[in-house]
């Protein structure tokens, strides 16, 4: 079991399609304070790939990916 | 107790036993060497902000082709890297007054199409309108991919950079008023200026 990271910010990306995943993550992330951490949900697959790209692109962490039920759930921490 | 100490003046060693220290010695800078070299340049290409920087080119002022640009442009905003758009030709349409509303696409010779139809219907007054409209609500809205203005709104709130081309706004007779807000005017080698600099560089 893994312990729970508390979550800042929850953001609803469901439905969303390219870019827009994407685009949500950038300004919601605009709204944290370094080292708060927000659950990102979407439902495009091709978030799968673009959600870790941009964290690896702004130097914000991936603490954590799952999936469920076509869902796609990322908890990512403001670094930068 | 007394520590054991190395006499450097006492110590001499056979020429042989020097030779193998001073090859061992010289293998393992060299790779030490060439790891840190590596890796500082690792950094410094990391570092490099020809990497954070796209430059796009938009030529095509049909609905399909107007979409790649634009998502281009605001994801790459979105990961903080600074993008310019450069519309030209067609794809001045795109940021004309009301202009990205009014894009169609044309079924006729365009055997892309997702519901392929032969040449000979394609040509038929109303077909085009049609075509546009299955792609605005099957191929988009059904997905509910963001529209045209939407995704210009999201790269003017990224800093999306929207550039026209003066060559052809001059030659397809478009005024500054006619272009949306926001918009700069430039030629190509203004463009090209930002473009040498920009790790990306696409033409669509």
């Amino acid at each position: 079991m893994t312990t729970a990271i508390h979550i800042d910010r929850f953001v609803d990306a469901k439905g969303q399609m390219c870019p827009m995943p994407v685009l949500t993550l950038a300004r919601a992330i605009k709204e944290l304070a370094p080292g708060q951490v927000l659950a990102l949900a979407a439902t495009d697959q091709g978030a799968r790939r673009d959600i870790p790209a941009w964290a690896e692109r702004t130097g914000n962490t991936l603490l954590d990916e799952r999936e469920e039920a076509g869902v796609l759930t990322f908890t990512i921490r403001k670094t930068a | 107790m007394a520590t054991p100490t190395l006499d450097r003046t006492d110590l001499t060693l056979p020429p042989e036993t020097e030779r193998l220290i001073r090859e061992r010695v010289d293998t393992l800078a060299a790779e030490r060497l060439g790891q840190l070299v590596d890796e500082r340049v690792a950094a410094a290409m990391r570092r490099d902000p020809a990497r954070n920087t796209v430059a796009i080119i938009a030529s095509k002022g049909t609905l399909d082709m107007a979409y790649p640009p634009l998502i281009l442009a605001s994801a790459a905003a979105a990961m903080g890297m600074e993008v310019e758009v450069f519309f030209t030709f067609y794809g001045l349409e795109i940021i004309k007054r009301g202009g990205a509303s009014h894009l169609k696409v044309a079924p006729i010779a365009n055997p892309a199409m997702p519901v392929p139809m032969p040449n000979i219907l394609g040509m038929l007054p109303g077909m085009t309108p049609l075509a546009t409209w299955m792609m605005k609500s099957r191929f988009f809205a059904k997905h509910n991919v963001a529209t045209l203005d939407e995704l210009l709104d999201q790269c003017r709130e990224f800093g999306v950079k929207l550039i026209a081309c003066q060559m052809s706004m001059d030659v397809m007779g478009v005024a500054r008023e006619d272009l949306l807000d926001g918009v700069e005017i430039a030629g190509a080698a203004t463009f090209l200026d930002f473009a040498s600099t920009a790790h990306t560089t696409l033409f669509i």
